[in-house]
């Protein structure tokens, strides 16, 4: 950019470009510019007057948030404008401003839960006055109702609209709003109906103040009692950065952590709010299934079991790992099946036709980030909305921000943007680009046109074919260039992408998951090993020795033979990759439940009790045998297989938002908000 | 002014008048194409009216779905602006200004009466005619002190009050009449009361005093060629304004 602009900030001159507001230049400049109502995210509202500088020789102080340098023009003199950050004019300009913000803030502090992170607190120590001089009446404002997950108390609310823009502009549902005005002003949802985005979380780490507050977490810890611990998430398949709260075993609250390249600063309601979910249900003891009935047993006793189902005939063995299953789990036991001579494991518990084909076949291969470059964006057989919340505020940003145009083919929903509908028949892909429609040919002609596809459609049991029929559109349209990949797959599962990178898919001559579940159902499967799958038709499994491998006492466990109780993801030092194929790590934030392992360990201590030991005895020992797939050069006309396409129309999924995992459905919090959408839903009807 | 809550009793749907229908669609082709939005202020004021001088819940829904608007944004605006009343107002909804003009004037009186005769600010008279509220500055200081009257009739001013003209006022309104709006004092609108006392010499206006125009200040010096560059003739006529045909 040439169109740089000097100005002088606190006596130092500098050259910046022009669109630079005052607030950006000063933190360049190294000043440090409190503020309530600005948030980089964010529309500018310029409400709250905390971010005053001082521009010698104009009459009043001036809102740094929504001024720009080429606001600003030079002095009689010619030479810059003076900016001021920390003048008297300025200390006595927040000085006042803090003493209005206070004059109806309630002095509630010690029994607030903002308090100890709270920025009025911390600026009014920073900026204020010592002492008020206000003995009027405060006001009062009556408490909202915003659901089950976001509490409020009103009166402490100091009006900045930070969570009104939040929720209109990234969650893009206006359901928040600033009624009556002046000393009246309130913030409230639309006759105090409950928040229905799936970010709406995000509300209570934009108040500034303790008004909107977490209501599960009401009351429970100080902040400076909990110990941080910076990790990822794995409700959904983006690994959106967290950081885990925990006091000694407990993990109290989940907070997002800053990622541009994943998360921004944004996590689901689901990633945030799922930790009680880690506090029931656990499987703490080792259990073996005696006359029909589990039974605590010693770790011993259970894994001898278990590895003398182990020796019989590998070929009547399966193993299945589930959506959640860590990296180095996934890759003990498929180093313990192979050795044993096991071939029929999978990863794709949900039946999805992918992994088998090339890298770029399974990945999100633009990036999550990449999604604001986009210029049109077609989504198949997928709801990001539910599936990947934080992702659909993103292709929101895209369009919002850069215009870009969105379709969707698959079951109809609200995606909070508009968007060309194709209706929700797969058989129309194979049409699809001969159509004569505006948002084809834009496909055709974008700079960065996007595919989307979705678990929807690719765990159909015509999912290879809708696959194919998705890579000659991408091959069509010509959505892999040399610096540009569109194809983008969009998983549901956080344990997904990582089994396929190593490779956990049924070896030469083996099962599939389906496959699996039939010889389970007509007894030729002797034994099946889940590791964290729960999401399978349990009922059909009928004399099979079931191993279940996991955390909670979910539908696995529940038909298990022998359990052998895992650590959760906040338990654990353990790697997951994300739908873009991005390796991260977990970080431990608390110990796992009672005599629970690492999962890792666990397959580690099963393959010596096996008597077919594994190579490795620690986790970097381990880490250092798993490697990414080479990828091959990418054609996507050739994913999939050929065939026809069934009639069948994409079905909106029947899995719940809130109930996508054993975490997710031993959560009081996530069924709370699941009854509360079925109340509203019915409200609204 | 209280804070602005709505009724607890509504009606369950709204609907336009047919009248109300026609101005909601004048209002509408108003606006450019993609910003009908803006008719949303209109459109509350014609759904007040059409609903006995209130906004019930359910016309901000009706609105919202007209407009393709989130509810809330509705109800922001209607909960903004104190034209829009939130609650039941009686037949008559009397706007006593009570502003720093018309309060030195003397409203507080007509306060006193509102008070004595309909109850305390937001309540409805027993008898179903009344209702009061005091508002913030009307633009008709120079006849203060006022009311704003709004019934079915429309929104009309009555100026110059006193303890005894709001009282007749009212019991006016009350027998049912349809009393003339403006000054109830001796005065036309806001000229001055009683007989002028400036500018009453008759020869002001008889034109014996104009004297005639030798010259037009500031204009052009006749040109002597007739052949002058066409460009600079109309310049010359807009100078003096006058001229052409």
């Amino acid at each position: 950019m040439t169109d740089l602009r000097k100005v002088n900030i606190d006596g130092k001159e500098y050259e910046m470009p022009g669109r630079y507001t005052l607030m950006q230049a000063c933190e360049e400049a190294g000043a440090e510019i409190p503020r309530f109502c600005y948030h980089e995210r964010l529309s500018v509202a310029g409400n709250c007057r905390m971010c005053l500088v001082e521009w010698v020789g104009a009459p009043k102080p001036m809102a740094s948030c929504a001024m720009s340098l080429n606001d600003l023009r030079p002095n009689r003199d010619g030479s810059p404008a003076n900016i001021r950050t920390n003048s008297d004019t300025v200390r006595k300009a927040r000085e006042g401003v803090m003493e209005f913000l206070l004059i109806n803030h309630p002095l509630d502090c010690p029994i607030c839960d903002q308090g100890g992170e709270c920025d009025l607190q911390d600026q009014a120590i920073g900026y204020g006055r010592s002492e008020t001089r206000y003995d009027e009446d405060k006001r009062a404002v009556e408490e909202k109702n915003m659901g089950p997950l976001v509490k409020t108390v009103m009166t402490r609310c100091i009006q900045c609209t930070r969570c009104v823009r939040f929720i209109t502009e990234v969650a893009g549902v206006e359901e928040l709003g600033l009624v009556n005005r002046g000393e009246h002003a309130e913030i409230t949802t639309y006759l105090q109906a409950n928040l229905t985005s799936e970010l709406s979380g995000n509300v209570i780490d934009l108040c500034p103040v303790g008004a909107l507050t977490s209501r599960p977490y009401a009351f429970s810890a100080r902040p400076w009692e909990l110990r941080k611990t910076e990790t990822i998430d794995v409700m959904d398949a983006l690994g959106s950065a967290i950081r885990v709260d925990a006091r000694g075993s407990e993990v109290m609250r989940i907070l997002p952590r800053l990622n541009d390249e994943i998360n921004e600063e944004w996590i689901s309601d689901k990633t945030r709010f799922v930790w009680d979910g880690l506090k029931r249900q656990r499987l703490d003891k080792p259990f073996v299934r005696v006359n029909g009935k589990l039974r605590p047993a010693s770790w011993d006793e259970a894994l001898a079991t278990v590895a003398e189902k182990l020796q019989g005939d590998p070929d009547k063995i399966g193993a299945i790992a589930g959506d959640l299953a860590d990296m180095e789990s996934v890759k003990a036991l498929k180093d313990l099946m192979e050795n044993l001579g096991v071939r029929s494991i999978d990863c794709r518990q949900d039946g999805a036709h992918i992994g088998e084909q090339g890298r770029s076949g399974y990945i999100f291969n633009s990036g999550i980030a990449a999604i604001e470059e986009a210029d049109a964006i077609l989504l198949i057989g997928t709801n990001p909305r539910v599936e990947a919340p934080v992702l659909n505020a993103r292709i929101r940003k895209a369009w919002l921000e850069g215009d870009a145009q969105i379709a969707l083919l698959g079951a109809k929903s609200d995606l909070t943007y508009p968007h060309t509908y194709f209706g929700n028949a797969p058989s129309d892909l194979e049409s699809l680009s001969t159509k004569k429609h505006p948002f084809i040919t834009a496909m055709r002609k974008a700079k960065n046109p996007m595919i989307i596809v979705g678990m929807d459609a690719l765990s159909r049991a015509d999912g290879a074919q809708i696959l194919r029929a998705v890579g000659k559109l991408a091959a069509e349209w010509k959505l892999v260039r040399e610096d540009w990949n569109g194809f983008n797959v969009l998983h549901s599962a956080a344990g997904r992408v990582g089994a396929l990178d190593l490779g956990f898919v049924p070896l030469k001559g083996g099962m599939n998951t389906g496959k699996i579940l039939k010889a389970a159902q007509s007894g030729e499967l002797d034994t099946l090993f889940l590791l964290g799958a729960d999401e399978l038709p349990m009922d059909q499994i009928k004399d099979t020795f079931v191993v279940y491998l996991g955390s909670h006492g979910d539908a696995g466990a529940h038909r298990a033979d022998v359990i052998l109780p895992g650590a959760a993801y906040t338990e654990k030092n353990a790697s997951f990759a994300n739908t873009e194929g991005r390796w991260q790590q977990t970080r431990a934030a608390t110990a796992p439940k009672g005599d629970a392992k690492e999962d890792w360990k666990i397959i580690r201590a099963l393959s010596d009790h096996a008597g077919r030991t594994l190579p490795y005895d620690t986790v970097q020992d381990l880490r250092k045998t798993m490697s990414t797939p080479k990828d091959e050069v990418f054609d996507p006309a050739k994913l999939g297989a050929a065939g026809k396409i069934k009639a069948a129309v994409f079905a909106p999924s029947s899995r719940s938002f809130w109930f996508t995992n054993p975490i997710a459905r031993a959560s009081e919090v996530m069924a709370q908000c699941a009854s509360a959408q079925v109340t509203q839903l019915e409200a609204a009807e | 002014m209280a804070s602005r809550h709505l009724a607890k009793e509504q009606p369950k749907t709204f609907a336009f008048s047919a009248e109300g229908e026609k101005q909601v669609k004048y209002w509408l082709k108003k606006y450019p194409k993609g910003k009908q939005r803006s008719a949303v202020i209109p459109m509350l004021w014609i759904a007040q009216k059409d609903h006995g001088g209130w906004v019930p819940e359910a016309a901000m829904r009706v609105i919202g779905d007209r407009l393709d608007m989130a509810y809330i944004r509705v109800l922001e605006v209607a909960t903004f602006y104190t034209m829009f009343n939130l609650k039941p107002v009686g037949k008559h909804l009397i706007q006593v200004c009570g502003t720093t003009p018309c309060m030195l004037r003397g409203s507080g009186d007509l306060i006193k009466v509102c008070q004595s005769r309909i109850g305390s600010a937001g309540s409805i008279s027993a008898d179903g005619n009344f209702s009061w509220a005091e508002v913030e500055c009307l633009g008709a200081c120079v006849n203060a002190p006022m009311v704003q009257v709004s019934n079915s009739d429309g929104d009309l001013y009555y100026e110059d009050l006193d303890e005894a003209s709001m009282n007749a006022l009212l019991d006016e309104l009350a027998s049912g009449k349809a009393p003339i709006p403006g000054p109830r004092v001796d005065r036309v609108t806001s000229a001055p009361t009683g007989e002028s006392i400036t500018l009453t010499d008759a020869s002001l206006f008889d034109g014996s005093r104009a004297k005639k125009l030798k010259k037009i200040p500031n204009a052009p010096a006749k040109t002597k060629k007739a052949a002058a560059p066409k460009k600079a003739a109309p310049k010359a006529k807009s100078a003096t304004g006058k001229g052409g045909k």
